[in-house]
């Protein structure tokens, strides 16, 4: 009998009828109490169907959600790798005690600040600690050697290692040269590319901000706040006017183009010389130098503003946008692996006063000391330029190597020839010019100084520049070529020359590694 | 009244359930009397202390790097606990379901694991000690009704007391000073209790009481209005005025969890019952109609429901994940296997971890395969509970017997549901795994009524003197209950064996 069939018998037994009317059904206790039970099950089932959408088809997307903490805690939940100097860890990792397990610590932070950058709990990670990241914090695929198991257990792979190809003693040289004065020094070995060293001061200790909490946000709030702009890698990031050290790639375009057959020649030039297109006439620092129809070798000794203004301009703006890009100028995306500012020579140069002022690094030309340094390592390798780089290989926790770097070669900016007289043009400059404090004994060195103009009106300080390679004997190839910059000295203004302040620096650098 | 005569059309007049065996209801004296199955219970409550203590083990050695040197202690005492539960069931409800005791002696055991390793993640909130101490409290109480509630049916007779002393300890707390922020809890010294949490008991015991005395009055009266049938206010007041003011309580004392329940149960029961699946309808409109105002204009019940739409809400807004994004996160985290007992970070959350929030834990740690495991614990108490109540005869112990599973089910989707958001939130403890001594309690109480019923549905029919022979100071209707209980036959409607029970 139907449901149905009862209501309509109740209906009609009326609504005031007292006790089950006869007939009526009512579902039993066996049947309601089996759909109460499927209900009960159809409940449980559609946790579990919600707890797999949660578990399996979300899952990613709620792993990747930037505020889970996990991926965080996870990165933080073992001793980060380490980046070697020569051999030689120069970061360590400490136990916090807190959720996040493991702090980066460095034991030479302010010394090696531009070369790692720091690794921070709180605002993340910059310069080797940030390009090798993965590698680092363990998560690069190439690091796993059982993949597949190691995704299914979950088991966290060490970070690896970042061996750098900085020389110890060419940094610290660097580093106490620079002392407490602003500025920044670039190493590189000519003849792989491999960045000896990377200063910059005033420099800063990146332990004091790789944590989390009060004191972190206190020192990294005072280190943005302070106006020498410690955390800033001048060697890399930040350009200056590379004054008279440009002549160098100036000469280098006046030789290699044939506008002159050699250095000992006599250029055709005026001393004043007023470029055509307007009514300042380019002068020299010194009105005693001879620098009238100077050869390129006298020119370069006495730093000559009128020979190489005259030149550059008689070279042509195309031609030395040339030579400059030929020695690494205008790269925008330079990676060593850590990004390299871009150092500029105008290709848009259309007036001679212009192009006069750029060919003696002033005007729009900007470089990075780095970009500095490849000049210097171009000369000293003979003409050819290798990509500077910064890694020599990095490896797993247990040694085996991920990835060895190579040496690459950029180009060949100047013949070896050519590259020869240019030499010997710098080694003039060091034996008896302008940058005589270079000199080492036993050793060949040649450099250029250079004193860039700075600020509105050139009411600023200027900069002082020094660019140099060194060898320890005529046929020996050049271990090491440098360039050094000193920004804003507290020196008076007539004692600023990279003579003075820079070349001595460079010099340092230079016995470092000569020293071996 | 109720059930006064044999219902014509009856379909239980088909027999108690088709493809039963037989033996439950036409036993006879000749009939050999089935296994007791303690043998499987016992083996089965091993198997549950060794895999909780494994599961201590393996906490220790993932968050220290060994196994922590009280593993054995605390395998012992659970073990210990467990066997006592275990004897009781021997002595004094030998045919009982084998499966009750050792799932809820693995889901304590395993709550107290997770309630331990969490309380490694806070080093100044150590509550696994108490839960301790409530899970000795929760096993001494099972045991007490195991022992000393001698028939179930005894509980017909103080359904309205039972209501009444329920409604009176819910109402205690209001005029007590509020515990996080709700007025649920009765606090005394370090110890606090959630009368609420016990209530849900007395509660599906008096539904259960009234339900099988008025059912038929129920479901066959009443009047029409427009296409419904009604009930009449007299067979139905009394019922939904206790609802209602219990229902009151929770919303004044804003227990919503409890209260989603009580409803919940409160349905349930009525279907099973009348089997009036319109009056379902009509009281889910009726409570929805209730819901969407508060859910828009009650700030904290507000809050909750648009948790529950969009979880990720207060990222977007850079307040942070809120609750339930951290626990879906955990449910993420843990994926298909989990990370490993000690291994996740569940512990984010913050607040209530170790009690509304645990569920995420064992999301994580134990990942979908362990959860699906658990809930196919729970899904067993509750086919089981259901079972008992196909198998028992009398209508009260049927309507108890589903009741009490239909009570687990859904604490089980609501906490469940909630932390998952599957549903909106409703905070409430998740059955013997989370922290929280009134939940666990009731629950092993639950336990422990499932395991009376069960018995009484297997045990075989022959009076057996020494059983049914009260102790000193049984009262006269004890007596009677217990024959009722052992009376019987084949003939005849079982439901209506009810009628030799006394009423209040």
């Amino acid at each position: 009998m139907t449901r149905d069939g009862a209501k309509r018998r109740a209906r009609s037994g009326g609504p005031e009828r007292s006790g089950p009317p006869p007939g009526a059904v009512r579902l039993s206790l066996s049947r309601t109490g089996r759909r109460a039970g499927l209900f009960c099950l159809v409940l449980i089932l559609l946790l579990l169907a919600n707890a797999t959408r949660l578990q399996v088809f979300q899952a990613k997307s709620l792993d990747d959600n930037a505020a889970n903490r996990r991926n965080v805690i996870a990165r933080y939940s073992q001793p980060r790798g380490d980046i070697l100097v020569a051999g030689q860890p120069v970061t360590g990792s400490k136990k916090t005690g807190g959720t996040l397990a493991y702090q980066r610590t460095y034991t030479d932070g302010a010394l090696y600040a531009p070369v790692t950058g720091f690794s921070s709990q709180t605002y993340g990670n910059t310069l080797l600690e940030g390009v090798e990241d993965a590698i680092l914090s363990g998560q690069d695929s190439r690091l796993s050697t059982h993949a597949v198991w190691d995704e299914i257990s979950r088991a966290q792979v060490p970070g690896g290692n970042v061996f750098t190809t900085i020389n110890p003693k060419a940094q610290r040289a660097a580093f106490q040269g620079l002392g407490g004065k602003r500025g920044a020094v670039a190493a590189i070995e000519p003849a792989t590319g491999r960045i000896l060293a990377l200063a910059s001061t005033p420099s800063y200790d990146p332990n004091g901000i790789t944590g989390v909490g009060q004191a972190t946000v206190a020192d990294w709030t005072r280190l943005n706040a302070d106006t020498t702009q410690p955390m800033l890698n001048r060697a890399l990031r930040q350009t200056y006017p590379p004054g008279s050290t440009f002549k160098v790639v100036t000469l280098a375009a006046a030789l290699q183009n044939g506008l002159y057959s050699g250095i000992d020649v006599p250029t055709n030039s005026p001393d004043p010389y007023t470029p055509k297109d307007t009514d300042h006439a380019l002068t020299n620092e010194s009105a005693s130098d001879a620098c009238t129809n100077a050869t390129l070798n006298y020119a370069l000794q006495v730093s000559c503003n009128t020979v190489f203004g005259k030149a550059g301009v008689d070279v042509g703006a195309q031609n030395m946008v040339k030579m400059a890009e030929a020695f690494g100028f205008n790269q925008s995306n330079q990676t060593i692996p850590v990004g390299v500012a871009r150092s500029n020579f105008d290709t848009d140069l259309t007036s001679e006063a212009f192009l006069a002022l750029s060919s003696i690094g002033q005007y729009d030309t900007a470089a990075t000391p780095l970009e500095m340094a490849q000049v210097a390592a171009a000369v000293a390798d003979n003409g050819t330029l290798m990509r500077p780089r910064l890694l020599d290989k990095v490896t797993r926790s247990d040694g085996t190597t991920v990835q060895s770097f190579g040496n690459s070669r950029f180009g060949q900016p100047v013949s070896a020839d050519v590259a020869a007289q240019i030499q010997q043009a710098m080694v003039n400059v060091v034996n008896s010019g302008t940058g005589t404090n270079a000199q080492i004994p036993g050793a060949i060195v040649g450099g250029k100084t250079g004193t860039a103009q700075n600020g509105v009106g050139n009411s600023g300080t200027p900069y002082a520049w020094f660019i140099s390679y060194a060898k320890p004997s005529a046929s020996a190839a050049s271990p090491v070529a440098v360039a050094v910059v000193i920004e804003d000295s507290n020196a008076n203004r007539a004692d600023i020359s990279g003579g003075g302040l820079a070349a001595p620096i460079a010099k340092a650098v230079m016995q470092a590694v000569l020293s071996g | 009244m109720a059930g006064a005569a044999p219902v014509p059309g009856d379909s239980f007049a088909d027999g108690p359930f088709a493809g039963e065996p037989a033996s439950a209801s036409a036993a006879g004296a000749a009939t050999p009397a089935p296994p007791t199955r303690r043998g499987v219970e016992l083996v089965l409550v091993v198997l549950a202390v060794a895999i909780a203590a494994y599961g201590y083990a393996d906490v220790g050695s993932n968050m220290d790097g060994k196994v922590p040197s009280d593993t054995l202690r605390y395998g012992l005492g659970l073990g210990a606990l467990a066997l006592l539960g275990h004897l009781s069931i021997r002595w004094r409800a030998r045919y009982a379901d084998p499966l009750l005791l050792p799932i809820a002696v693995l889901l304590n055991g395993l709550g107290l694991v997770v309630i331990y390793r969490l309380d490694r993640s806070t080093p100044n909130d150590s509550t696994a000690p108490t839960q301790l101490l409530w899970s000795t409290i929760g096993v001494g109480l099972f045991i007490a009704v195991v022992l000393l509630l001698r028939d179930y049916r005894v509980l017909q007779r103080y359904a309205y007391v039972l209501a009444l002393v329920t409604l009176l300890l819910m109402i205690v707390p209001i005029f007590l000073p509020a515990v996080y922020g709700a007025k649920i809890w009765i606090k005394i010294g370090s110890l606090s209790f959630q009368p609420g949490e016990i209530a849900k008991i007395a509660l599906a015991i008096f539904f259960a009481s009234y339900l099988a005395r008025h059912r038929d009055a129920l479901a066959l009266t009443g009047r029409r209005v427009w296409r419904l049938e009604l009930p009449r206010g007299r067979n139905l007041g009394p019922i939904v005025l206790i609802w209602l003011v219990s229902a009151a309580i929770l919303f004044l004392e804003q227990d919503l969890g409890t209260l989603l329940i009580f409803f919940g149960l409160f349905l349930v029961m009525l279907y099973v019952a009348t089997g009036r699946i319109g009056w379902i309808a009509v009281g889910l409109v009726l409570v929805g109609l209730a819901v969407v105002p508060v859910a828009l204009w009650e700030p904290h019940v507000h809050v909750r429901f648009v948790d529950w739409l969009d979880p990720m809400r207060t990222i977007r807004l850079g307040q942070g994940p809120s609750q339930l994004a951290q626990s879906m996160f955990a449910f993420a985290a843990g994926g298909l296997l989990g990370t490993g007992l000690g291994l996740g970070h569940s512990y984010l959350i913050g607040f209530a971890m170790k009690s509304d929030w645990i569920l995420a834990t064992f999301g994580e740690e134990i990942g979908l395969v362990g959860l699906a495991a658990l809930f196919l614990l729970y899904a067993i108490v509750v086919v089981r509970g259901f079972r008992t109540g196909r198998l028992l005869r009398d209508p009260f112990g049927r309507l108890l017997a589903i009741g009490l599973s239909v009570l687990l089910a859904l604490q089980v989707f609501v906490v469940a549901g909630g932390v998952t958001d599957l549903i909106p939130l409703t905070g409430m403890t998740m059955p013997f795994l989370a922290q929280g001594g009134s939940s666990l309690v009731t629950n092993w109480i639950l336990i422990a009524l499932l395991v009376k019923l069960s018995d009484a549905a297997r045990r075989p029919d022959p009076p057996v003197p020494q059983l049914i022979t009260p102790p000193p100071g049984t009262d006269a209707a004890g007596l009677a209950t217990s024959r009722g209980a052992g009376g019987g036959g084949g003939d005849g409607d079982p439901e209506e064996e009810t009628q030799g029970v006394p009423r209040v």
